[in-house]
């Protein structure tokens, strides 16, 4: 029944179509990521990003074609083996009991300790490393339901840092931060993928982020890929105004390369 | 959250548990010394003469006392755990045993029981009404799952509203057997208001088999428990498989209280306050929280018994007094808790 497929890439989709009863979000999705590069998500409000993101994550099945993570149906693997490779850093995070910042990072370690193990040095210093990449180490002893909203993305940023693994997916891990931490955690993220190798893939609704801080932008509209390039290339005024319905002007190679969107704030005025 | 301390808490627990059972023994019409109580335990276990003791004591310790002492220590942990693991699945630091309509359900079938015992079907009483009421609390959990298991997943919402609504459905019936019951209805309303009189060593034996094996099984989650609070999804992606866990404990919770319930008739509050006030007191890390709710209830529900047993010109059903000690008491953690945060 599964035939073999045997590609260089780290993310094979096929095909891909899921609906919520017979709200159909994504349509014929085929889409093949790479290793050790930043994918930037975007759409509109309700395009489908969270969930392309939550099927990657395998925490949602697709309602027909197929998604290949390293040659291995994504459904196949163990929960626990597919937590030490995909982590993710969801929209929304809420929590009701009063557990310490630190705790939650710890966490992200918890598919990597065996149960009724205690944690190992190795496991306190990623966590360490977590804490301080994050910025929230004067936070580290408060209670989490005591954090602002950008505090509490770093925090759940950290762990899943901690979870050390080879793909992190964001779901607008940075939309409550304020700028000098969004600037500094896309920048990490940038330095990870460069160094590491990681592979990120981060659905974003600030258009200049992506277009700064991406590899590749993959462009969702009603539920279909409407474009998928570099970017360098994807980003045209067509585009921003078919996709996004605004009008807009590009200036290619702006900043380090990358383009800048200038953004028409005032109806009937051209930039 | 590692170390040495967690494990001192439990120990420190487990000893007050012991002396709480045996200061209890000693305590009621005929007065026993604690060390009187220790020597009978011993000479039973090890079949030792037990010297120059009141030859009544011993039957008193042994097969009135002490099973009685023991039911409701087992039935009071039961009930507290039951109510943490609700606490955390449910990811509602309010939800408690009876949460999921299982007391209704045991309420319901244990006035089935005496119902039909009224009405001349001749069942043994002592055998019937905590079977009947074991049954009524697995109808109900069976019940509330189908009602709201509409997709894959159960969520917490739809569980609560499910128990909600069945549980309404459940007391208008047990109205209307009160109804039906006329002048015999104080059996009924008795039972309800719990009571653990006239306990045996098969209460503690069957209770025993239930609760323990239970709260090892809830034990060896404690940690994805722990995990569950960051919410599904994400536990998900930390490697948890959520909703088979989250379905296990909640069967599991659920036989906890069914038994508990089918022994002692309703008792409340011990759920919800005890997982409460243990987890202001020792954080909501489930591994140290879940050993330390079982110690607690089973020494808070001791206590309360043997208050009512012993000190009391006359007994008092249980579950009113933990209600009437344990509600206004909940209120005031609760304010001042409430005082705290917005200070």
């Amino acid at each position: 029944m599964t035939k073999e497929l045997q590609t260089k890439s780290l993310f094979q989709l096929t095909s891909l179509s899921f609906s919520y009863r017979k709200n159909k979000v994504l349509d014929d999705v085929s889409l093949q990521l790479q290793s050790g590069k930043f994918y930037g998500l975007i759409g509109a409000n309700g395009s489908g990003k969270s969930t392309l993101l939550e099927l990657l994550m395998g925490t949602l099945s697709p309602v027909s074609g197929s998604i290949y993570y390293r040659n291995r149906i994504i459904g196949d693997y163990p929960r626990k083996e597919l937590a030490t490779k995909l982590a993710l850093v969801p929209q929304h995070f809420s929590m009701d009991f009063e557990y310490r910042v630190r705790d939650v990072v710890f966490m992200g370690r918890h598919p990597h300790i065996p149960r009724f193990s205690s944690p190992s040095n190795h496991d306190r210093e990623v966590v360490e490393n977590a804490i301080e990449t994050m910025d929230i180490n004067h936070l580290q002893d408060r209670p989490v339901i005591a954090l602002s909203g950008g505090e509490l993305q770093r925090v759940v940023m950290a762990r899943a840092l901690a979870q050390e693994t080879e793909v992190l997916i964001l779901d607008e891990a940075t939309s409550n931060l304020d700028i000098q931490h969004t600037i500094g955690i896309m920048r990490v993220m940038r330095e990870r993928v460069n160094k590491k190798g990681l592979t990120v893939i981060a659905a974003i609704h600030d258009l200049n982020q992506a277009a700064a801080f991406c590899d590749d932008c993959i462009v969702l509209r009603d539920g279909h890929i409407f474009a998928n390039a570099p970017v360098q290339e994807i980003f045209t005024s067509d585009l921003l105004q078919t996709v996004f319905g605004v009008d807009a002007s590009i200036q290619q190679g702006a900043v380090e390369g990358h383009p800048q969107i200038h953004f028409s704030y005032q109806a009937g005025m051209a930039p | 959250m590692t170390g040495s301390k967690p494990l001192l808490i439990i120990a420190f627990l487990f000893i007050i548990l012991c002396a709480a059972i045996i200061a209890a023994t000693g305590m009621g019409f005929l007065k026993i010394t604690p060390v009187e109580v220790i020597e009978i335990m011993l000479s039973r276990i090890f079949g030792l003469e037990s010297g120059e003791i009141n030859p009544t004591f011993p039957f008193v310790v042994m097969e009135v006392r002490l099973p009685r002492i023991l039911t409701s220590a087992l039935v009071g942990g039961g009930l507290a755990v039951a109510g943490a693991v609700f606490q955390a699945i449910l990811l509602n630091p309010l939800a408690d045993p009876y949460t999921l309509g299982i007391s209704s359900g045991a309420a319901f079938g244990a006035s089935l029981a005496i119902i039909l015992t009224i009405f001349g079907i001749v069942i043994p009483a002592w055998f019937s009404i905590p079977v009947f009421a074991f049954l009524g609390a697995m109808a109900t959990l069976i019940g509330v799952f189908s009602l709201a298991s509409t997709d894959n997943r159960l969520s917490s919402n739809t569980l609560i509203l499910s128990g909600v609504i069945i549980a309404a459905i459940l007391s208008a019936g047990i109205g209307f057997i009160k109804y039906l019951a006329d002048e015999q209805v104080s059996i009924i309303i008795f039972w309800l208001m719990g009571s653990f009189v006239g306990r045996t060593w098969t209460d503690v034996i069957t209770t025993t088999a239930v609760v323990l094996p239970g709260l090892l099984f809830i034990l060896y989650f404690a940690r994805d428990l722990n995990i569950m609070a960051l919410g599904e999804r994400t536990a998900d992606t930390l490697g948890v498989e959520t909703s088979k866990v989250k379905k296990m404990l909640l069967v599991c919770a659920s036989l906890i209280t069914a038994i508990c319930v089918s022994v002692s008739g309703i008792i409340g509050f011990v759920g919800l306050i005890i997982p409460h006030l243990l987890r202001m007191i020792l954080g909501p890390d489930n591994k140290v929280l879940l050993p330390a709710c079982f110690l607690g209830g089973a020494t808070l529900l001791l206590g309360a018994d043997t208050i009512t047993r012993a000190w009391l010109p006359s007994e008092i059903p249980i579950g009113v007094l933990t209600s009437l000690i344990g509600g206004p008491f909940f209120c005031y953690i609760f304010r001042k808790k409430q005082m705290a945060l917005s200070s």
